[in-house]
């Protein structure tokens, strides 16, 4: 079966713009496939290229050695197929929510009204109702997030990109955050990769973890299957016996490399 | 809450009272320094000599109320304040045309670097001769010395809230299909236009310093002309009266640009907003 996505040995590295001797190679080697349907989780420590992996996949970035594959096709230019959702705000701050929902069909050349209807739909199913036309400035945090899920689910893409979507939220909100992307993740089953550096967070979303090395040169060390039932509640999976078992086996395999990235951080 | 609406109000309203007392204070001061018999000389040995330096409010405000009255300020007024808008909305409109071509051509940008800067650092002042051979003695050449202070301004806010751009918001808009140009008037567009905005205030103001400079230099027509006029009699108030006035419609531009500003930015964050319904 072709993967929805296939990263085949990739390599990153990047070269200083003011001295070219500089370079730093952040992954090396790295090899991730991505099933039709799958929810896979990457967790590493920070610093250890999982963003890097995730612009390469979105064609953001192109690769220094290795293959891009989606649905068996080579990637040119950026994967139309996918919807980023960003760690850092993203949504336009000159749109109010309606019209940064819409945004992307708009860019598509879907009708101004159209858009707008399709959009205020999902706008509805997110929990954003009443909101319209509010600024991202005037939402919090949470309803921000659901804004860019909104923005990117709308154009109904194939392979959903998440960079450590919900670090910037408090735990409540982020948990709330957690079980609805997973509802809507439940409706058509998207592939999606979901990088994070909380493990809790990866176990009990994805159907698989994917660990990365600590960078440079970071690549995955650990593949787990995550064999816990659906439909998952996140809050409460997380004191089953079996999620406590699945979290000590990975956690052993990852504790040195947070070490080892630890050790870097303080030395600089 | 109510209670707190009143009180800022209440504030506010003590804080124009205060500015109002500060305006009449300033007036009397000036009223009572240069009026010939109310003081005795304390600095000029001549009684009239503070006046002649100064002007005399009364006298001042007079003259101002005959412009106005005689209708004869109309055609200088008209004649300063269309050199002054045509040098802002021309220098503005080239300063965000150029300032987005350059921010989004590098190559363009390194090889005109060094021009512009050199443009830039000149006293734009000195090209007032050129303009009036280029130009004649009419509100052309006034208006070719108010862009060229103006259009850098712009250019350089709109060059730099270009560069500015969110790279993620640019990255997010691109993932959701936008092509160079939507990326373009989606995105570069009202990111730079809040630079653009910010510098208004600072145009408008340069914008009167070319149409009056340029009058002073060589007219027929304008505030500016009628001050110099008078500066030749040694009337000083109708100097000053030609001063307040310019400062008045300075500042009735600054709150039409300040207006604008607030209804097409509404998007961005004012410090302390609160909900409103």
């Amino acid at each position: 079966m072709t993967s929805a996505l296939a990263l085949e040995s990739i390599d990153c590295t990047f070269i200083s713009r003011e001295d070219a001797s500089q370079r730093y190679t952040a992954v090396r080697g790295a090899t991730l496939r991505v099933a039709e349907g799958e929810f896979v989780s990457v967790v590493g420590p920070t610093g250890c290229g999982k963003s890097t992996l995730l612009n390469v996949a979105a064609g953001l970035l192109q690769p220094s050695a290795g293959s891009v594959q989606v649905f068996g096709k080579a990637l040119a230019g950026i994967n139309s197929r996918a919807g980023y959702m960003f760690q850092a705000e993203a949504l336009m701050p000159w749109r109010n929510t309606i019209e940064n929902v819409a945004a992307g069909l708009e860019f598509r050349g879907v009708g101004r009204e159209e858009a707008a209807g399709r959009a205020g739909d999902w706008l509805k199913r997110v929990g954003l109702a009443g909101f319209e036309s509010r600024f991202p400035h005037q939402l919090s945090g949470g309803m921000r997030k659901r804004a860019a899920l909104a923005q990117i689910l709308i154009l109904n893409p194939q392979i959903l990109l998440m960079d450590e979507p919900f670090s910037a939220l408090d735990i409540q909100t982020r948990q709330l955050m957690e079980n609805e992307l997973l509802e809507l993740w439940g409706m058509d089953r998207k592939s999606v990769v979901f990088i994070t550096h909380d493990l809790e967070e990866a176990i009990s979303l994805s159907d698989r973890v994917v660990v990365l090395s600590a960078g440079p040169e970071s690549h995955p060390i650990g593949d787990y299957p995550i064999d816990l039932p659906r439909p998952r509640d996140v809050a409460e999976i997380r004191l089953e016996p079996r999620f406590i078992e699945i979290h000590a086996k990975i956690w052993h395999a990852m504790k040195e490399e947070v070490l080892k990235a630890y050790v870097r951080q303080q030395r600089q | 809450m109510s209670g707190n609406r009143d009180n800022s109000e209440k504030s506010r309203a003590r804080l124009r009272v205060y500015q109002g007392l500060l305006f009449a204070l300033l007036f009397i001061a000036w009223y009572v320094l240069t009026s010939p018999t109310l003081l005795p000389p304390i600095y000029f040995s001549e009684p009239n000599q503070a006046a002649f330096f100064f002007g005399e409010p009364l006298k001042v405000f007079e003259r101002l109320w005959r412009w106005f009255v005689s209708g004869e300020i109309y055609e200088h007024l008209w004649v300063t304040l269309i050199e002054t808008l045509l040098a802002f909305l021309i220098g503005t409109v080239f300063g965000v045309i150029i300032g987005l071509w350059l921010a989004l051509a590098p190559m363009a940008s390194a090889i005109l670097d060094p021009y512009i800067k050199a443009i830039n650092a000149m006293p734009r002042v000195v090209l007032a001769p050129i303009f009036f051979v280029w130009f004649g003695l009419g509100i052309a050449s006034k208006v070719a010395l108010g862009v060229t202070l103006v259009f850098f301004i712009v250019f350089f806010n709109v060059y730099q809230g270009v560069k500015e751009v969110s790279p993620v918001v640019l990255a997010n808009a691109r993932m959701l299909g936008a092509s160079p140009r939507q990326l373009l008037r989606h995105v570069y567009v009202p990111s730079a236009m809040s630079w653009v905005f910010a510098s208004l205030h600072n145009s408008v103001g340069l914008a009167f310093v070319g149409a009056v400079v340029g009058e002073y230099l060589g007219s027929a027509k304008g505030v500016g002309y009628l001050i110099l006029q008078a500066e030749g009699f040694f009337d000083m108030n109708t100097v000053v009266a030609g001063i307040l006035l310019l400062t008045a419609f300075a500042l009735i531009l600054d709150w039409a640009v300040g207006i604008a500003e607030k209804r097409l930015m509404v998007w961005q964050p004012r410090t302390s907003e609160t909900e409103r319904s």
